[in-house]
């Protein structure tokens, strides 16, 4: 009885909530694959598709820009894993973990402008190279500095899901194995690694999605150089007005996504702004 | 893994932390540095602060971001607590885990699909690009955050709570802004305090939906970026850093007083 009572009122103030779900979450996405079957005159074709497809530009572009993302999301997983790991061991790894995170509430276009100033040829990085006796060098609008910036702000999203699982983790099963005489890298790739890949997949997942679409960092950071699928995106919906086109690119990012957390689904799902 | 090497890996962990700290010192120390390039410090000033604030266009701009920021953030959260109580309401597994996956998509996309999705939207409703484009896109990809903050702390709530309330005679009304509200409020902060921060921080959506007339400070960093250095920028980057803070340290306080309150379910918590 109590419990119907609760029923009837929830749906008066549920409404609003049920709206955004249709006005915002669904209808955005329809859209995007209708508008995807439209060419730039406003007629229905399946003509983008076929470019993308048989186009070796857009192709080449994908290719390149999952390219991009797997040494991102490596290079993060690298430097992160040691990191969480060592964090765990620390007196005060929850103290560390907020220095680690904090990085992450700096809005990403100052970051990214702070290291324009940093790499730029009379920058921190340059001095430091010419202090050594290498000189200076063009870092500005490399692939090494958009890996470089990339990996450096998606490190965070990394570390605290791998953290969570390693501190979750039972000392014993190490200590067990150790007892069982296995090496340290037998521990680590036996026992640590697999007890810990839901957090591996939930960082590798909050990590490899958006950096198949970071567009802002492609042209300040990367000097359009590398073009990525995002910044296709952008391109061909604020620059070339192709809504069709980019539309079509925006579902063949959608399929990727769905791919990845397909791949991954194995934890529990954490995502990169929800980390913040 | 044992201690014979334990220098080493705090070595490593200070050559983590020596990565990624500078850029942030390197904004702030530039805000004060006199001159017009950011490659030695001339000295202290607050010379970049006067050309900020003599530029009323900036100053626009700035209040505008927070506006955007305020409502959006109030109205996501609204809708989106009302909506947490709702998914707690529904009754079939399956229901409750589809609107749960609903609600997620929004946060597991890339910025670049919202924003693209969004244009698209609002182009065929025929709504016009500027703030009420930008404000409805914040409010939007804002709730679900709002919603995954909330719905925990609704779950803890105990269910004979309200019906003793119910028993003693409460109005619907009575039993959400007596009981129910109250009791999550932590909660409805920590989602506000997000909310907040997922408005400021936005680039990429806001950059599609925005149109011609209206810009936030975010994508006016980036349009001026885009020309190189600037200090203004710098000083600009100093208010968004000072906002950031604010935001942290009242997050920080929001953390501490729920804390507070149930503290001894945290400590049954650890191990």
């Amino acid at each position: 009885m109590q419990q119907k009572q609760r029923l009837s009122r929830s749906t008066a103030y549920f409404i609003p909530y049920m709206l955004w779900i249709v006005l915002f979450v669904i209808a955005p996405v329809l859209l995007l694959i209708y508008q995807s079957f439209f060419s730039i005159n406003g007629q229905f074709t399946f003509a983008n598709y076929q470019t993308y497809f048989s186009s070796s530009t857009y192709l080449m572009m994908t290719l390149n820009s999952v390219w991009y993302a797997f040494l991102i999301t490596l290079a993060t997983l690298l430097i992160s894993y040691p990191t969480a790991y060592l964090l765990n061991e620390t007196k005060h790894p929850q103290l560390w973990l907020l220095l680690i995170i904090m990085p992450t509430w700096i809005n990403l276009l100052l970051k990214a402008y702070a290291f324009i100033g940093i790499f730029s040829q009379a920058g921190i990085a340059n001095q430091f190279l010419s202090f050594i006796g290498i000189g200076p060098k063009q870092i500005l609008f490399t692939n090494f500095s958009f890996i470089f910036v990339a990996a450096y702000i998606q490190i965070p999203f990394m570390v605290l899901p791998i953290y969570n699982s390693i501190s979750e983790l039972n000392t014993s099963y190490v200590n067990a194995s150790r007892d069982l005489g296995a090496t340290n890298w037998q521990t680590f790739s036996r026992v640590l690694f697999p007890l810990t890949l839901p957090g591996v997949r939930a960082g590798i997942q909050a990590v490899f999605i958006p950096s198949l679409s970071l567009f802002m960092l492609t042209r300040l950071i990367g000097g359009n150089k590398v073009i990525t699928l995002g910044t296709a995106i952008e391109e061909h919906f604020l620059t070339t007005m192709n809504w069709g086109m980019g539309s079509t690119i925006g579902v063949v990012l959608i399929i990727a996504m769905v791919i990845i957390m397909w791949l991954t689904n194995g934890g529990k799902r954490r995502t990169r702004r929800g980390l913040k | 893994m044992t201690f014979r090497n334990f220098k080493w890996r705090n070595l490593y962990l200070w050559l983590v932390f020596i990565v990624l700290f500078p850029p942030i010192f390197f904004l702030v120390v530039y805000l004060f540095s006199q001159g017009t390039i950011m490659n030695n410090f001339h000295g202290f000033t607050w010379q970049h602060y006067q050309d900020l604030f003599a530029d009323s266009r900036l100053i626009a701009i700035f209040l505008d971001t927070i506006l955007i920021a305020l409502l959006s953030s109030i109205l996501a959260t609204v809708i989106g607590t009302l909506g947490a109580l709702g998914i707690n309401s529904t009754t079939k597994p399956i229901t409750r885990s589809t609107l749960l996956s609903l609600n997620n998509i929004l946060m597991v996309s890339p910025d670049v699909i919202i924003g693209a999705s969004f244009l698209i939207f609002f182009t065929a409703l025929k709504i016009p690009l500027g703030f009420g484009s930008v404000l409805l896109s914040h409010i939007a990809f804002s709730i679900p955050i709002v919603v995954l903050m909330v719905l925990p702390k609704i779950q803890e709530m105990s269910s004979s709570l309200l019906d003793a309330a119910a028993d003693l005679g409460a109005n619907n009304w009575q039993l959400l802004s007596q009981i129910i509200v109250p009791y999550i409020m932590p909660g409805i902060f920590s989602g506000f305090f997000m909310a907040l921060t997922y408005s400021l921080d936005d680039f990429a959506v806001t950059f599609f939906v925005t149109g011609n007339g209206f810009t936030t400070l975010s994508v006016e960093i980036y349009s001026r970026a885009r020309q190189g250095i600037n200090l203004e920028i710098n000083a600009l980057s100093g208010l968004m850093f000072l906002m950031a803070l604010v935001l942290v340290i009242g997050y920080y306080f929001v953390n501490q007083y729920s804390s507070r309150h149930r503290r001894p379910k945290v400590r049954g918590r650890r191990k």
